[in-house]
């Protein structure tokens, strides 16, 4: 590890775009965008520098199993016939996915070797995927390390959460808000579930690793739904976010009806591009770009113009960040909780002033529903809308009634073995109306109860059928804030069905911006990723 | 008064259901309020000779103002109390009548004759049967049964053939021109025709050319449709053959068709065996929509002008031949009506002698050929049709070239169409490219169209007959003062301009549903409406085809994902290399027969461990089937069952294959393959589903189930489906190839264009993936 080496990483900074500054870097898809802002008008902000990684994770791991906050060391909890489950997040943490060895493999790895040092025999693995898709042979290996895929697997003791069996799930109770708490029967019936989270934002982790993780659509709904959504100002700021107070009931209900939970969480910095290698310019600033920098951008620009779309796709989903531990914690899991928030906020968070007119985004080729496979045109809205928007703390970038601006291809390109509902979804549900409410009314439940959607979910890779809906309430906040929503350089057919306005050019989307926001608005740009969270006062 | 004349009688009538009989219907009941009527009327395949008259004769727009004038209830009343509909065919002899039919037409005072297939390319022997023999029928039936009524005969003035100068109101016989010909041989001669073409029809290399051509059409579509489609062929054949005897003939002896050749001779016949039954004759010329009643424009049918009128109008009709200075004689329906009646009031001749009285406005009231060009180009002119995109479509100039150079062109444009039509069909299409040569097809239907109308009606545009009208003018000018409004015919009251774009070319227009505004008409409205119809809740049971229809994949894909899902690389290799070497022979069997080619395929499985297939299976879902799948598809099967019909799968895969579909269907029927010590043989236990044992397999599942195919719907890409596809009341072709295509426009069936997920991976070689690899830790 060289992280030692190099010099104290600068804090996120927001720039007032002059005539000195150089065009900014705009993600776009499989691809980048140079742009030039607004000068005088215009600010960009940039996420910190990735802050040091602890220079021993394996030694980090252990003392945090050994010396747990607000619980028992992890040996003391551990007895032989006892019935353990350990729960690991998905393949939608981390984005990108890490480089070899997952952080999950060496927690489970140190896990499993106290509960082999207690005699406990009786393990099993889940990839807590709630109603995500399941992960594949490789996935899983990659996530857990082939030492234990290949112990765990073939016996059927290493496996995904499967939230449609319909002998598999639980109900543990109602909270005084009337929502459902739904787990898995393995882990509801264990006398210990060991949770082990990678906590890469702040909507992550705490009770809500094992509340939505672990549970099921009557779980689920209780906060996956507009309402609670449109109450979440933003979903990533816990003290103001319905979808973080109805999983803490939910925790409470598991706490007091549901199995002892030994909560583990992590936190990497944001190297996600590297600090040398062919991508380390997008994790720098313009203007501090090295020659090297230059040539392997304009290079990598060219190569990138010759390839198929297919081969982008291969090139980019190929990535595997170098991403560091910044800290791990165990034990009870609210107070594990507080110390996580801490330090994702340290890592993530960058003060600024006042909101602004427009904000302007550039989307990357990845959301958490798409390793692996396609960002279609549903996953380009909730990157937009439901991830970029809502990294805030106070208060949205952009003023109510303002307009976002966001680039992204959206090719209407559908995986269709990951997203078979999708595909409906926008085929059948957004061509009818895009309104979260309606749709959320008229269309939900025949997707969720489906039987063929439940199949492929169960059987073979999809999300579950219910998923697309969750994905258009994710936005929904935004939605309903925003004056404009429009998509520089996407498919205009993708676009319009989203609702949006589609702009071949920045130049041409804040023209048209300003048809809502009057002449010379003011502007910013998110400059995400590596993933910041504005704290806006 | 004519309506005191005819009070009190009773009239029957034959062929009251056409044009000129409907209309004659209504005048009597209308204007001769004291008459009684029968109508015979031949039964209909599937209605009664009173529903038929019901529906095609009362319900006819030609009452309405009967209808508005006594209402509802009276007007249905009144029809009940004074017509009698009585089952009859001309074509028989004795009329086709029961006891009751002949005591009641021997009770008659009048017998009105225009039934006659006025198709003017009428095979030889139907135009003989129904033209020529029909009046002599009707004559021989009254003698049997002792009655002499009045029998008014309708003819045509083309009986003159095709001359120029003066065709008088005379008998045939008593015609300088007239050439002596034997009807009886004549009838002789067409019926022998009828046994020879037969019999030609059924020669050994002829019979092989029509299954070649049905095998062309259908594509490998099993036994059964073949046969039928050959014998089709066949009968079609000898149709053609007769049409163009009943031509050749009639121009040999001077007749513009076999229509005006059966109806001289049938003069003649009529004149010969009349015996005591006092006949008259009443020849029309080319009857088109009413003057003034029942109301201006009123017409039946889409007859012979309107087709062209409608063809130049859409600018299908380059040319057209005729001699711009020569009178076309175009006779409104009403005048014709009226001079029926006048004849029938006047009674017989006095001494005895057949009467001839021809309705024809040529001599009294010409219409010049260039004028009725030019006003109907001016007409739509201002009053344009609309292509489907909502443009105006400007009418072509004629500049009255010979038949022959307009016939010459349009071959020339056949001739190109035919051949890019062959060309076409040989490329394996499917799609949006079929759709498109499915067109190509459509276009050169219409050329056809045209030149037969070139071919038919040509003659009528280059007759320069002019018809004597003298008796006409005379029934006109002896009409009491009172009759003149109700029961005139004299063709010279006629203002042709005003008739021409007054009058007939709007109900031309009215009639042809085409579009006269100016409103892109939407494509998907057709398509949308056929598919309401498929997706409606009455539908009972939903059959799918799987290859190309759910996923665009086939047996072999299949076989090759599964076989190489364990291959090392080296091995792969090996295996592309030896499928791609047999492909050529295998597309050679499948094409011969089905069945045959998956018993041949499949026997490759032998040996395979059914273990392993079914540990396959969900990899084959996710890697194979659904990269494949059309999503609109899933869909569509799940939008059947939400509707709550049944649906059904039914293939000609393998079970293992199909297995992770199944969740999708209520039911599948497909090929499953016998399986010893845990390990499949390569052999089928049951014949596998294609072709007719496919339509046999879902007519015997819907038996058992209690489903009614007449309410079912079937989907199915290719030709080789259609068996599956007739079985049920509504077939959809889902990215049908060109043949398939062009059946399905032409049948009206709804067709859906499923296209693959776009961005879903498209990998050349269906080829399992790799085993995942073991990666070192760190």
């Amino acid at each position: 590890m060289s992280s030692t080496a190099r010099p104290r990483p600068r804090p996120g900074f927001v720039l007032d775009v002059d005539r000195s500054t150089p065009p900014i870097l705009f993600h776009h898809g499989e691809g980048f965008r140079l742009e030039r802002l607004p000068v005088g008008r215009s600010r960009v902000i940039y996420p910190s520098e990735p802050l040091a990684g602890l220079p021993d994770p394996d030694e980090a791991i252990r003392r945090a199993l050994l010396e747990p906050i607000d619980d028992d060391p992890l040996p003391a909890l551990l007895t032989p016939g006892m019935k353990l489950t350990i729960a690991f997040d998905d393949l939608s943490l981390p984005l990108p996915p890490m480089q070899r060895p997952d952080v999950r493999q060496r927690i489970i790895e140190a896990v499993l070797d106290l509960a082999a040092e207690a005699g406990v025999d009786d393990v099993h693995i889940i990839a807590a995927l709630a109603l995500h898709r399941r992960m594949t042979e490789p996935e899983l290996r990659h996530a857990v390390g082939d030492r234990v895929y290949e112990a765990f697997a073939p016996h059927g003791l290493l496996y995904n959460h499967d939230a449609e069996d319909p002998d598999g799930m639980v109900i543990l109770g109602t909270t005084d808000h009337g929502e459902s708490v739904q787990m898995n029967k393995r882990a509801a019936e264990s006398d210990l579930v060991i949770y082990v989270n990678i906590n890469l934002v702040s909507m992550d982790g705490g009770w809500k690793s094992t509340a939505t993780g672990l549970s099921g659509y009557a779980g689920v709904k209780a906060h996956h739904n507009v309402a609670t959504m449109r109450h979440s100002r933003s979903f990533m700021d816990q003290d103001a976010s319905e979808l973080h107070r109805s999983n803490w009931r939910q925790g409470k209900i598991i706490k007091h009806h549901g199995p002892r939970i030994f909560q583990i969480e992590t936190t990497l910095n944001t190297n996600t591009f590297g600090h040398d290698g062919p991508l380390a310019m997008l994790q720098k600033r313009e203007w501090e770009w090295s020659l090297k920098d230059r040539a392997a951008f304009a290079a990598m620009q060219a190569g990138l113009k010759t390839m198929t779309g297919p081969a982008r796709r291969r090139f980019f989903h190929a990535w595997r960040s170098p991403y560091e531990l910044t800290s791990v914690q165990a034990g009870e899991v609210e107070a594990v909780h507080r110390k996580t928030t801490e330090m994702v906020y340290r890592q993530h968070l960058v003060p600024v002033e006042g909101q602004t007119d427009i904000v302007t985004m550039g989307l990357p080729y990845l959301c958490p529903y798409n390793v692996n496979s396609i960002m279609n045109p549903i996953l380009v809205m909730v990157q937009g809308l439901g991830y970029f928007f809502n990294l805030y703390r106070g208060k949205p970038v952009v003023r109510e009634g303002g307009v976002l601006i966001m680039s992204h291809p959206t090719p209407w390109e559908f995986h269709p073995v990951h997203h078979p509902s999708y595909i409906d979804f926008f085929e059948q549900v957004l061509a009818d109306t895009t309104d979260p409410v309606e749709i959320e009314q008229k269309y939900e439940k025949q997707f969720a109860e489906d039987e063929w959607y439940r199949h492929l979910y169960r059987t073979s890779y999809a999300y579950h059928g219910v998923h697309p809906f969750y994905m258009w309430y994710w936005g929904s906040h935004a939605m309903e804030y925003l004056g404009q929503i429009i998509v520089v350089g996407g498919d205009p057919r993708a676009v319009r069905r989203l609702g949006f306005k589609p702009a071949s050019t920045l130049q041409d989307a804040l023209e048209m911006a300003s048809d809502v926001v009057g002449p010379r608005p003011t502007v910013t740009h998110l400059h995400n990723p590596p993933i910041l969270m504005a704290d806006v006062s | 008064m004519i309506a005191e004349q005819l009070a009190g009688k009773r009239i029957a009538i034959t062929g009251s259901t056409g044009f000129l009989g409907t209309a004659l219907v209504e005048r009597l009941i209308r204007s001769v309020p004291e008459c009684e009527l029968v109508l015979l009327v031949r039964p209909g395949k599937r209605s009664s000779p009173a529903e038929r008259a019901r529906r095609e004769i009362f319900r006819n727009d030609a009452f309405s103002r009967l209808l508005a004038d006594r209402g509802k209830d009276p007007f249905w009343a009144e029809i009940e109390r004074r017509v009698t509909v009585i089952a009859g065919d001309i074509s028989s002899d004795g009329l086709g009548l029961d006891a009751e039919g002949r005591e009641l037409i021997a009770g008659c005072d009048l017998v009105m004759h225009s039934a006659a297939t006025v198709s003017f390319d009428a095979p030889i022997d139907q135009a003989v049967e129904v033209n020529l023999l029909g009046p002599t029928r009707i004559v021989q039936t009254l003698q049997s049964l002792d009655a002499n009524p009045h029998l008014v005969a309708v003819s045509t003035c083309y009986v003159a053939g095709n001359r120029r100068g003066s065709a008088p109101e005379q008998l045939l016989t008593d015609s300088p021109f007239h050439i002596e010909i034997d009807w009886r041989a004549e009838v002789q001669a067409a019926r022998r025709f009828k046994g020879d073409f037969d019999a030609q029809s059924r020669d050994p290399e002829r019979l092989r050319q029509y299954r070649r051509q049905a095998r062309q059409d259908l594509g490998a579509a099993g036994t059964p449709l073949l046969a039928a489609k050959t014998e089709q062929l066949r009968q079609r054949w000898v149709d053609e053959q007769l049409v163009e005897a009943g031509r050749a003939r009639a121009a040999s002896l001077g007749w513009p068709d076999a229509y005006a050749y059966t109806k001289a001779l049938a003069e003649r016949a009529l004149v010969e065996s009349r015996g005591d039954v006092p006949v008259s004759i009443v020849r029309p010329s080319i009857i088109e929509s009413s003057w003034s009643e029942p109301y201006p424009g009123w017409i039946k049918g889409f007859r012979m002008a309107e087709p062209i009128i409608i063809s130049y109008a859409r600018g299908l009709l380059k040319e057209f031949p005729g001699v711009p200075e020569g009178v076309i004689d175009v006779i409104p329906v009403d005048l014709v009506v009226a001079a029926i009646i006048n004849v029938a009031a006047k009674g017989p001749e006095p001494d005895g002698s057949v009467g001839v009285t021809q309705v024809a406005s040529g001599t009294r009231n010409p219409l010049r050929y260039r004028r009725l060009v030019d006003l109907t180009s001016t007409w739509f002119g201002d009053h344009p049709l609309y292509d489907e995109k909502g443009q105006p479509i400007s009418v072509p100039e004629w500049s009255f070239p010979g038949r022959g150079a307009v016939e010459r062109q349009l071959a020339r444009v056949q001739r190109n169409l035919d051949w890019a039509d062959k060309g076409l069909k040989r490329l394996p299409l499917r799609g949006p490219q079929a759709l498109f040569n499915a067109q190509l097809e459509e276009n050169k239907e219409q050329v056809e169209r045209a030149l037969d109308y070139v071919r038919i009606y040509g003659s009528y545009a280059e007759c320069e007959a002019l018809y004597g009208v003298e008796n006409l003018v005379a029934l006109h000018a002896g009409l009491p003062p009172g009759d003149a409004e109700a029961f005139g015919c004299d063709p010279a009251v006629i203002d042709w301009d005003h008739y021409v774009t007054g009058v007939h070319l709007p109900s031309v227009v009215e009639h042809a549903r085409v579009k006269t505004r100016s409103e892109a008409s939407d494509p998907d409205a057709r398509t949308k409406r056929l598919r309401d119809r498929v997706l409606d809740p009455k539908r009972q049971l939903v059959a799918f085809d799987l290859e190309n229809t759910i996923i665009a994949s086939n047996v072999v894909f299949s076989y090759a994902w599964l076989a190489t899902r364990r291959l090392p690389p080296r091995e792969r290799a090996l295996f592309t290399a030896k499928t791609v070497m047999e492909a050529p022979a295998l597309l050679a069997l499948d094409r011969r027969d089905r069945t045959d080619f998956l018993r041949h395929f499949y026997r490759r499985y032998d040996g395979a461990s059914v273990a392993e297939m079914e540990r396959l299976g969900p990899g084959l879902l996710a890697d194979h089937i659904l990269t494949k799948a059309y999503p609109a598809a899933l869909r569509r099967v799940r939008e059947h069952r939400r509707l709550g019909h049944r649906t059904l799968l039914i293939t000609g895969a393998l079970d293992i294959v199909v297995k992770p579909l199944g969740p999708l269907f209520d039911d599948v029927i497909c090929a499953e393959m016998s399986q010893l010590g845990g390990r499949y043989t390569g052999e089928l236990l049951n014949v596998p589903p294609t072709g007719e044992v496919r339509a046999q397999a879902l007519r015997d599942y819907a038996d058992a189930n209690g489903f009614d195919l007449a309410e079912s719907v079937a989907y199915a890409d290719s030709s080789s489906d259609l068996p599956l596809l007739d079985a049920v009341g509504f077939p959809v072709a889902v990215n049908p190839e060109t043949r398939l295509a062009s059946l399905a426009i032409k049948r009206g069936w709804l067709i859906e264009s499923w296209a693959k997920a776009p961005g879903g991976t498209d990998k050349a070689l269906p080829f399992g993936p790799l085993p995942s690899r073991r990666r070192s830790r760190r």
